[in-house]
């Protein structure tokens, strides 16, 4: 999911978001509030349950969406006007970032809290053996539903073609009457909305921390790299690699190493194939 | 209506970031106190918060708009600002009196807190940001993993020192100045085995790779037990020592005696740094930075200049790690965090990417600021907020000053032609 988000937003602007995992974690945190002051102390069942799940999602997605859409507008658009240089926008998005984590950090408290689950958690079957959580099951159901969802506003809206034109060449696209900067905006907006529900079902499983988005990240990032950045559905696939390839290591590495795979991956994959799996793109082009 | 608006929030983030912390079980309470806590306003009133940081933002604006219609009195100031600097005698005057205050430092300073954060805190990041500003300045290469090569400088020492749990190098327990060109070679060569591969790469993913590269070093500093010693940190690394014919000097806990170490090498780095950056080397890297593909077509290698580049940035953070290891005595894997590495290049980026003396002023400048914040905390601070402002700095000036406070004059120069449109 998180990888969809990078994918999208690099595809138009070729460039990496560092603070898409602030944008997590603020989707984490609100969803975090607001499930926590909605359903108060007993665990709903149910219908309810599902409902509170949905609420919990869409305060994830339109916190991250709205915050992607602030980021853009402070760190990114006035260097955009200027004609800056690359690494003029990767050090504002970096200094964009470690604000955002440290802001946190201070108004929430540095200790990690669990979320308030608004479900029972229980095995409701087994697959081979091997137990089903309900968790796993909203994650999938909401991770294809926004893939497929993506998929076609990218592919089929006006919307989504105005996205490709201006990832492909911007200044052709802004002559053949498409707002690059609306454009843009409405890229970061859907970025940052799959990242903030991202963000939300992080959170139903592990809880909130200010830092919870540092590693999601980066492993997203290497997923969206696997795939082929900038290609949606190779997203998808390198999430899927990645999180085989972790999950199997751990019974051959020292688990302290366990971040350790996903970086030799990200270098081994950057510097042999970085076009990605599916990507049709160099990663080298100046 | 809208200039309005655009302050209000500011003034009101201002606020809130200034403000008092939040608390893990009730999180609203930081945002709370932040907004409505009364404070006193100029000393006159009493106030909320909200009023007050609004009433200070309306003020500054006011400064800025004065600023603005006497136009002529800023450029007079400019102009002759511009004349000093360009003003050959005195410049070396200015530069000579910087030099004596320099080394008359620790006889005005006498507090040890501030002795000590001279040498570990201030000097020792002066170096850090002289080697980052080889590679993000010179070359244009962003490098998230700068502390990595710290690292290697101050864990290589620990091994020619015999601190390492493992056997020390060559047998012996060397000497602690022996473990500086040792330390040296070893940061560069691990910044030749980090760069052939990753220096191929564009920019973003460049920053990601190291990125990954510092957190993995931490990774192996806190596991590998064996090794590194792990979490605990290192035995006792010795600190200099000097046993030369007639010459016998032992440094010790003072750090008087580290900081004219220091000193010393910094200027040998500053040295060397402005005559490579004039050189052949200096001016491939330029051409690399503002043109890749260009540079590449008149017959520069991009690839071994920029490893040229990680690898002597890689050596003043060797050095720096040197030094850190010998003045407190043990090296620990704590030091080394992702943190460090954005904070070094905040110092870059706030003195001016390429300058040198802008780099050490930055350095200087932002390093004894936030030693006096965690000297004497303001009320409501606490030390890790620091991120919270370098963050919020480097997006400051990245829109509003991308050249830093002392621009490279290199910089200015192809700035001012490319304005006045006679590249």
């Amino acid at each position: 999911m998180v990888a969809i988000g990078y994918t999208m937003v690099y595809g138009v602007l070729r460039l990496i978001n560092f603070a898409h995992s602030e944008i997590f974690m603020i989707g984490g945190f609100t969803g975090f509030f607001v499930l926590k002051y909605s359903i108060g102390s007993s665990t709903p069942t149910g219908f309810s349950s599902i409902l509170f799940i949905i609420l919990g999602i869409l305060a994830g997605g339109i916190a991250g969406g709205f915050s992607a859409v602030v980021l853009e507008r402070v760190a990114y658009r006035p260097l955009r006007k200027r004609g800056a240089p690359k690494i003029a926008y990767l050090i504002s998005a970096i200094g964009a970032s470690y604000f955002l984590i440290n802001i946190a950090a201070k108004e929430f408290g540095r200790i990690g809290q669990s979320m308030v689950q608004p479900y029972i958690d229980h095995p409701i079957a087994t697959i081979f053996g091997a137990p089903i959580q309900m968790y796993t099951v909203i994650i999938l159901i909401v991770a294809s539903l926004m893939f497929f969802g993506l998929d076609r506003i990218v592919s089929v809206t006006k919307l989504g073609r105005g996205i490709r034109a201006v990832a492909q060449d911007s200044e052709t696209a802004s002559l053949m009457g498409v707002n690059i900067d609306k454009t843009i905006a409405v890229t970061f907006l859907l970025g940052g909305f799959l990242g903030g529900v991202a963000g939300f079902l992080y959170a139903l499983n592990f809880g909130v921390l200010y830092s919870m988005g540092f590693t999601p990240a980066l492993k997203a990032f290497t997923a969206a790299v696997l795939g082929g950045i900038g290609n949606l559905r190779g997203a998808v696939l390198g999430g899927l690699i990645l999180g085989v390839v972790e999950s199997l290591s751990v019974s051959f590495v020292n688990p302290a190493y366990i971040d350790v795979v996903a970086f030799a991956i990200l270098i081994l994959v950057l510097m042999f194939r970085p076009t990605g799996i599916l990507g049709e793109r160099l990663g080298r082009d100046a | 209506m809208k200039f309005v608006g655009v302050l209000f929030i500011l003034s009101e983030l201002t606020a809130v970031i200034t403000g008092p912390p939040g608390n893990p079980t009730h999180q609203f309470d930081g945002f709370k106190g932040s907004i409505s806590q009364a404070t006193s306003l100029l000393g006159l009133v009493t106030a909320p918060r909200w009023i007050v940081f609004f009433v200070y933002g309306i003020l500054v604006s006011l400064i800025v708009y004065l600023l603005r219609t006497k136009k002529e009195v800023v450029s007079k100031a400019l102009e002759l600002q511009r004349s000093a600097s360009s003003n050959k005698n005195l410049r070396r005057i200015f530069f000579s009196a910087v030099v004596i205050l320099v080394v008359l430092l620790p006889t005005l300073v006498k507090d040890a807190f501030w002795q000590n954060a001279m040498v570990s805190q201030i000097a020792v990041f002066v170096l850090l940001a002289l080697g980052l500003n080889v590679v993000t300045g010179f070359a244009g290469l962003l490098d998230l993993g700068f502390v990595a090569f710290y690292a290697v400088g101050a864990y290589a020492t620990a091994w020619c020192t015999g601190a390492l749990p493992l056997p020390a190098l060559f047998g012996l327990h060397l000497n602690t100045f022996y473990a500086i060109p040792i330390a040296i070679a070893l940061a560069m060569i691990s910044g030749i085995i980090l760069g052939i591969p990753t220096l191929r790469l564009r920019g973003d993913y460049l920053a990601i790779v190291t990125l990954g590269f510092g957190e993995i070093i931490t990774v192996f500093a806190n596991n590998l037990n064996g090794v590194t010693g792990g979490a605990m940190g290192t035995a006792q690394v010795p600190h200099f020592a000097i046993h030369l014919g007639p010459l016998n000097y032992d440094w010790g806990i003072p750090p008087v005696p580290y900081y004219y170490l220091t000193i010393v090498f910094v200027g040998i780095f500053m040295i060397a740094f402005s005559l490579l950056e004039h050189s052949r080397v200096g001016r491939a890297w330029t051409a690399i930075r503002e043109d890749e593909v260009a540079a590449e077509s008149v017959g520069i290698n991009p690839l071994k200049y920029k490893v040229l580049a990680f690898a002597i940035g890689a050596a003043s953070a060797g050095f720096a790690g040197v030094m850190t290891a010998a003045q407190t005595n043990y090296v620990t894997p704590a030091t080394f965090t992702l943190g460090l590495s954005i904070n070094v290049l905040v110092l870059v980026i706030f003195g001016g990417m390429g300058s040198i003396i802008g780099v050490v002023f930055g350095a200087v400048a932002i390093q004894t600021v936030t030693m006096y914040l965690i000297h004497n905390p303001p009320a409501g601070y606490q030390p890790q907020d620091l991120y919270m402002y370098i963050g919020a700095l480097l997006v400051i000036m990245m829109i509003f000053r991308p050249a830093g406070m002392i621009p490279s004059r290199r910089r200015s120069r192809t700035h001012a032609s490319s304005v006045s449109g006679q590249e």
